[in-house]
C-alpha cells in the first residue's frame, strides 16, 4: 500500500481516476458478457427456428408429424392464462402495496408482513406449484384449468407487484400528500387522486416485470398438471348471444408455450427440435413485446402527468 | 379507482365462471408416461379428425405421476411405460378405481455405441450385466474388462434417468433386479442428451428406446443382443421385436383405462376401441417409432377391453416373456 499522505494531489486524483476507469471497464465487460449470452441465445434460436415460423405454425394444433405441428393451443393458452394472472395479481398487489405503505400502522406485525412479502418474491416457483396442487386442485377440487393456472401464477407474481407498488408510492414526495391535505382532501381522495396516478409508472413496471416472469414459467404449471397435447381451443370468451361474453374458458383444460417447448425438446425427431426453437423465439418476442408496451405506456403516463 | 373496481368484479365473475367448468363437453382425459405419449398423441390426433365433436387431452406427468392422478379418479386413461406397481394398485383399490390393463405396443430398448466402435457389434446379456451391475461401480472402467478381445479403451456409460420406466426395465432385464445398477454413469431423463453423449464419444455405450436410435441412425450404432453365448445375435428392429426374437430388451408399453370411465363415458370407450383397432393402430404405432403388437395379441386385448376385464397380470417388470405369454397371466385386482 502506498501511503496516501506522501502523494501529491495530482497523483491522488490520477489514482482515483484510474480506479474509476477500472470499475467502468469491469462493469462494461460484465454487461457485454450478459448481452453476448442473450444475443447468442437469440441468434441460436433464430438459426434453428426462424424458418419454421409461418402462418400455419401459429394456427395449427400439435401433431405427431413435426411439419404439421403448430402452437395454436399453446399461445392461446398462454395469452388466456396471462389475462387471468393480470386480472387477479394487479388489483390485489396494488391494493396490498398501497395499504402497507399508506394505511398500515408502523408496528411489529406490519414489519413482519413486509419482510415476509419481500422474502416471498424469492421463493422458487415450484413451491407455488406445489401449493396450488395441494390447495386449489386437491383440497378445493378446482381441476387443471386456465383459472387455476392464472391463480397460481398470480400468487407467484403478487410479491413482485406489492414490492414495486410500495417502492413507487414511497418515491412520491411527502409534499404531494401535504398539499392535498391542505386543500381539504381526505385520505382516500389523496390516495386515489394524487398518490396512485403519480405512482402509476412504477406500478406498471412492476406489473410487467411480474407478467414477463409468469409467461415463461414452466415448473408450477407442470406441477398443477397442464396438458401437453390439446387439439382444441377453450370456448370463446365472446359469444353471439346475450350477454356476449362468457367465462366458460376459465374452466377449460389448456397448455402453454413453455410446456409445448419442453415436450418437443425431448422428442426423438429433429423436426420437433426445430419446432421447439421456433416456439422459444415466439415466447421471447411476446416477452419483449410486453416489455416494450410497458415502456411505451410509462412514457405516455409520465408525459400526461406533466 | 375505477380500474380496480372493474378488475375486482372481473375476478369475482372469473371465480363463478370456473365453477361451472367444462363438464358439458365430451372430453377424454389421458395422462402419464412420456414414452407412451407419442403413441397416445398420434391416436388422439387421428381420433379427433374422425370424431370432431369429441375432445382428447394428453398430459405428460410421467408413469408414476400419471397413476397418482388416475387413482384419484382425475383421468380416464393412464399412459404407462411399466406395469402398475403394488403401491399404485393399493392406491387405486382404496379409491375404488378399477382399471383395465391394455398393452398397446412394444418398445425395443436399444444398446448403442459410437459408429466408429468396430469391436462391440454384438454383446451377450451376461456381458451387459458385467458392465451395469452395482458391483461394477468404479471397477469395470475399461472395454477390455468386458471381453478379453475388446481393446484397451476406457468405458464411458450413458443411461436413462433412474426415475424412468426405461431404467427400471433395463435393470430388470440385464442386471436381474429392478432399479438396481451402478451409479457412475451419465443419467438423463432426456434421451436426446444421451444421443449427443454417445454420438460424441468413441468409447461410449448407452441405452434408450428404439425410436431415438432410428431417428439418429446416422450418428449411432446399435449393438446386436445375444440372450446367451449359444443364442444368435439379434438386431434391434421393429420386426424382431414384433416377432418376439429380440429378447430380453423388448418391453410392452401400456394404457390403463378406468372401468368406470369406460362405462359412464361413451367417448372413452370409443377412443380406446379406436386405439386398439388394428386398421390404423399398426400404421400409427410404426410411424411414431414403436413396435405394433402381433395380430393375435391385439385381438386378445381388444377382447379384454370389450369384456371390461379388470386387474393386472404383473408383479413388477417381467422380463423375457412374449406378449402371448402375458395373455396367459391371471389378472389380479
Amino acid at each position: 500500500m502506498t501511503d496516501i499522505s506522501q502523494l501529491s494531489e495530482a497523483e491522488i486524483i490520477r489514482s482515483a481516476r484510474r480506479s474509476e476507469k477500472r470499475f467502468a471497464l469491469l462493469g462494461l465487460s460484465v454487461l457485454s458478457l450478459t448481452m453476448l449470452v442473450l444475443l447468442t441465445l437469440i441468434i441460436d434460436f433464430m438459426v434453428d427456428g426462424l424458418g419454421r415460423i409461418d402462418y400455419d405454425f401459429l394456427t395449427s394444433f400439435p401433431s405427431r408429424r413435426p411439419n404439421d405441428a403448430g402452437i395454436l393451443s399453446a399461445w392461446v393458452g398462454s395469452a388466456l392464462v396471462m389475462i387471468v394472472t393480470a386480472a387477479l395479481a394487479v388489483p390485489l398487489g396494488v391494493a396490498a402495496g398501497l395499504y402497507l405503505e399508506e394505511y398500515a400502522p408502523k408496528n411489529l406485525i406490519t414489519n413482519l408482513i413486509e419482510i415476509n412479502v419481500t422474502n416471498l418474491a424469492g421463493v422458487p416457483s415450484i413451491i407455488y406449484g406445489l401449493l396450488a396442487l395441494g390447495l386449489f386442485i386437491q383440497m378445493f377440487g378446482l381441476g387443471q384449468t386456465i383459472f387455476v393456472a392464472g391463480l397460481t401464477l398470480a400468487l407467484l407474481i403478487l410479491p413482485i407487484i406489492i414490492v414495486a407498488t410500495r417502492e413507487a408510492v414511497r418515491s412520491i414526495p411527502q409534499e404531494v400528500r401535504e398539499a392535498a391535505f391542505a386543500l381539504g382532501a381526505d385520505k382516500w381522495q389523496t390516495v386515489g387522486g394524487y398518490i396512485l396516478p403519480a405512482a402509476r409508472p412504477g406500478i406498471l413496471t412492476g406489473a410487467i416485470v411480474g407478467m414477463s416472469r409468469a409467461i415463461g414459467e414452466t415448473a408450477p404449471i407442470i406441477t398443477i398438471g397442464a396438458l401437453t397435447f390439446i387439439a382444441f381451443l377453450p370456448p370463446s370468451p365472446v359469444g353471439p348471444e346475450f350477454p356476449f361474453i362468457n367465462f366458460d374458458w376459465l374452466g377449460s383444460p389448456f397448455t402453454v408455450m413453455p410446456i409445448q417447448m419442453f415436450n418437443w425438446v425431448s422428442r426423438p425427431q429433429a423436426g420437433f427440435h426445430v419446432n421447439a426453437a421456433a416456439t422459444g423465439l415466439i415466447l421471447l418476442a411476446m416477452t419483449l413485446l410486453m416489455n416494450a408496451g410497458a415502456i411505451w405506456l410509462r412514457y405516455k403516463l409520465r408525459r400526461a402527468m406533466r | 379507482m375505477k380500474t380496480i373496481t372493474m378488475a375486482g368484479t372481473l375476478a369475482l365473475l372469473a371465480v363463478s365462471g370456473a365453477f361451472h367448468a367444462a363438464s358439458a363437453q365430451a372430453v377424454v382425459q389421458a395422462d402419464g408416461s412420456s414414452t407412451v405419449f407419442p403413441v397416445t398423441e398420434a391416436m388422439a390426433e387421428e381420433f379427433q379428425k374422425a370424431n370432431p365433436n369429441i375432445k382428447v387431452t394428453v398430459g405428460l406427468s410421467g408413469t408414476g405421476g400419471g397413476f397418482k392422478k388416475f387413482c384419484r379418479g382425475e383421468t380416464d386413461i393412464s399412459n404407462a411405460s411399466r406395469p402398475i406397481t403394488a403401491a399404485e394398485q393399493k392406491a387405486c383399490k382404496e379409491a375404488g378405481v378399477e382399471y383395465i390393463e391394455l398393452p398397446v405396443a412394444l418398445d425395443a430398448l436399444t444398446v448403442i455405441v459410437h459408429p466408429s466402435n468396430d469391436w462391440a457389434s454384438e454383446m451377450t446379456v451376461a456381458e451387459l450385466k458385467t458392465i451395469w451391475q452395482p458391483e461394477a461401480q468404479g471397477k469395470i472402467t475399461n472395454w477390455k474388462q468386458v471381453r478379453s478381445s475388446f481393446p484397451d479403451k476406457p468405458l464411458v456409460l450413458y443411461g436413462a434417468g433412474v426415475d424412468s420406466g426405461t431404467y427400471d426395465y433395463f435393470t430388470a432385464a440385464i442386471v436381474g433386479k429392478e432399479h438396481s445398477s451402478r451409479g457412475d454413469f451419465t443419467a438423463s431423463e432426456d434421451d436426446n442428451v444421451l444421443v449427443q453423449g454417445v454420438a460424441g464419444d468413441p468409447n461410449a455405450l448407452g441405452f434408450f428406446g428404439l425410436a431415438y436410435f432410428e431417428e439418429n441412425a446416422d450418428k449411432l450404432k446399435a449393438v446386436k443382443i445375444k440372450l446367451n453365448d449359444a443364442a444368435p445375435a439379434i438386431e434391434p428392429s421393429v420386426e424382431n421385436a414384433r416377432t418376439g426374437k429380440y429378447q430380453p430388451l423388448s418391453r410392452p408399453i401400456f394404457i390403463y383405462v378406468s372401468k368406470k370411465a369406460a362405462e359412464a363415458k361413451p367417448e372413452v370407450a370409443k377412443f380406446v376401441e379406436f386405439y386398439q383397432d388394428p386398421k390404423h393402430a399398426v400404421e400409427l404405432i410404426k410411424e411414431v417409432g414403436y413396435v405394433p403388437l402381433p395380430e393375435a395379441a391385439l385381438k386378445a386385448f381388444q377382447e379384454r377391453f370389450a369384456k371390461r376385464e379388470i386387474g393386472t397380470g404383473f408383479t413388477g417388470s417381467k422380463v423375457g416373456v412374449s406378449v402371448e405369454d402375458l395373455l396367459k397371466e391371471k389378472l389380479v385386482y
